[in-house]
């Protein structure tokens, strides 16, 4: 699925999207950045509490294209400027982080 | 007057501009954070008391040729007599008062062990031609000028040129060939989550510009992930440091201290030392030593409590994809 076609069904909120085609296969959620680097799978977006830019450095280590970052928590200039370098999509939801892996698991096993 | 100078600029925020401007050599880049300000500041230092007279310290500049004397007893810091502080002196005819009554005491001062680029971004931003250092129990120390900077800097590139030129001369008569792709090292200071990670996915870029396969290079970049977080989060700053050659990823993380009580129990999955700030940042969960474990064909770790820690981890490179 492409990133663009996640967000619409999702309805998530892009607050950064370098690349609305990239290709995303799945999500992984944790707000543990060692779970992350260990477990993500590669083009998974990763739905987490954590706005800050560890979580995009983390991302980029693991070709993570996106961040849902739940409860509508802010997104600080800083993570903003990190992810627009590495071209990692900010995305934002009001919802916890149940509600938005159900959401997501949904439309990723529609698409299959 | 017995007031201790204001140090509003002692507990200095990590991150900001890049002091060098972005553009400069890596190598430059990496000796401004492992330098630490104890390094470069001049500890020789010309100081008097509170009660000496203005006209005592206008002759010190003279002969010794400064322009800037702390007003210091046993170790402790009051303020700092500039050249301006003269010329007004001079000017307002109280040269003869004692330096207590028209030092300058408002101050931005520096610690010793902050890196040297804290110290540039403080020039940058404060425009002074000096500040004086203290250490942790607010002693002073030294006092730090751009010139000593300069000196320092060109000293450890001098030496670091050196390095560079003898380690690529002997790999060549090793193997005489490019077998050995990257031997590098990367600084990692405490606290510095500004750049957790930049060290990792440098190795990460190399590798896929070198065409390796793409779990290899998963599980070397979670190594060095894993190390430099380490390194960042529980050590006292450390070197992180990568080589490939002969089939053989080496990553060390080498830091002096605090060391490791008991290597056996950091090294279980979910024990941490780490703080609830540094759990917030999603960090110290107790992973990161399993994780590194997890992903390599080699690993060793020796520590000391008291001394400093040494991790190794050895992945192979030269097997075929793996499922």
């Amino acid at each position: 699925m492409t990133l663009q076609s996640v967000i619409d069904a999702v309805g998530l909120e892009s607050v950064l999207v370098p690349d609305a085609h990239v290709e995303v296969t799945g999500a992984y959620t944790s707000d543990l950045l060692s779970d992350v680097v260990a477990h993500c799978p590669d083009g998974a977006l990763l739905v987490t509490v954590q706005n800050h830019k560890n979580s995009v450095a983390v991302c980029t280590l693991v070709g993570a294209p996106a961040i849902v970052v739940v409860h509508d928590r802010e997104i600080p200039d800083d993570m903003l400027d990190v992810a627009r370098r590495e071209g990692v999509a900010l995305l934002r939801t009001p919802e916890d982080q149940f509600t938005a892996s159900c959401r997501l698991g949904c439309v990723f096993k529609r698409a299959d | 007057m017995s007031a201790a100078p204001q140090t509003h600029a002692t507990a200095a925020t990590l991150g900001g501009t890049d002091p060098a401007g972005g553009h400069e050599p890596l190598v430059l880049l990496e000796l401004i954070q492992r330098l630490k300000v104890r390094d470069v500041m001049t500890t020789k230092l010309t100081t008097v008391s509170r009660a000496a007279p203005l006209r005592q310290v206008q002759e010190l500049m003279r002969k010794k040729k400064i322009s800037g004397v702390p007003v210091e007893e046993s170790g402790r810091f009051f303020g700092l007599v500039s050249i301006d502080d003269i010329i007004r002196a001079l000017g307002g005819g109280y040269i003869e008062d004692a330096c207590s009554r028209h030092m300058t005491t408002k101050l931005v001062v520096l610690e010793d062990d902050m890196p040297l680029s804290f110290a540039l971004r403080y020039f940058d931003r404060y425009h002074y031609g000096r500040f004086p250092v203290l250490n942790r129990d607010q002693r002073l120390v030294g006092i730090i000028c751009q010139r000593d900077i300069n000196r320092a800097l060109l000293v450890e590139l001098t030496r670091e040129l050196h390095r560079l030129e003898s380690s690529s001369a002997k790999n060549a008569e090793q193997d005489g060939t490019a077998s050995i792709y990257v031997l590098r090292e990367f600084p990692i200071c405490k606290y510095d989550f500004e750049n957790a990670g930049k060290a990792a996915n440098q190795i990460k870029q190399l590798l896929q510009e070198k065409k390796f396969p793409p779990k290899i290079i998963r599980r070397i970049a979670v190594a060095a992930y894993e190390l430099e977080i380490n390194l960042c989060v529980h050590s006292d700053g450390g070197v992180l440091s990568w080589q490939i050659s002969n089939g053989r990823a080496e990553i060390i993380a080498r830091d002096a201290g605090p060391g490791i009580e008991d290597v056996e129990w950091a090294c279980r999955d979910g024990t941490s030392t780490a703080n609830e700030w540094i759990r917030s940042l999603g960090f110290g969960a107790g992973m990161g030593l399993v994780n590194v474990k997890r992903v390599s064909d080699e690993f060793e770790i020796t520590s000391k409590k008291g001394s400093g820690t040494t991790v190794k981890s050895v992945i192979y490179t030269d097997v075929a994809e793996q499922g």
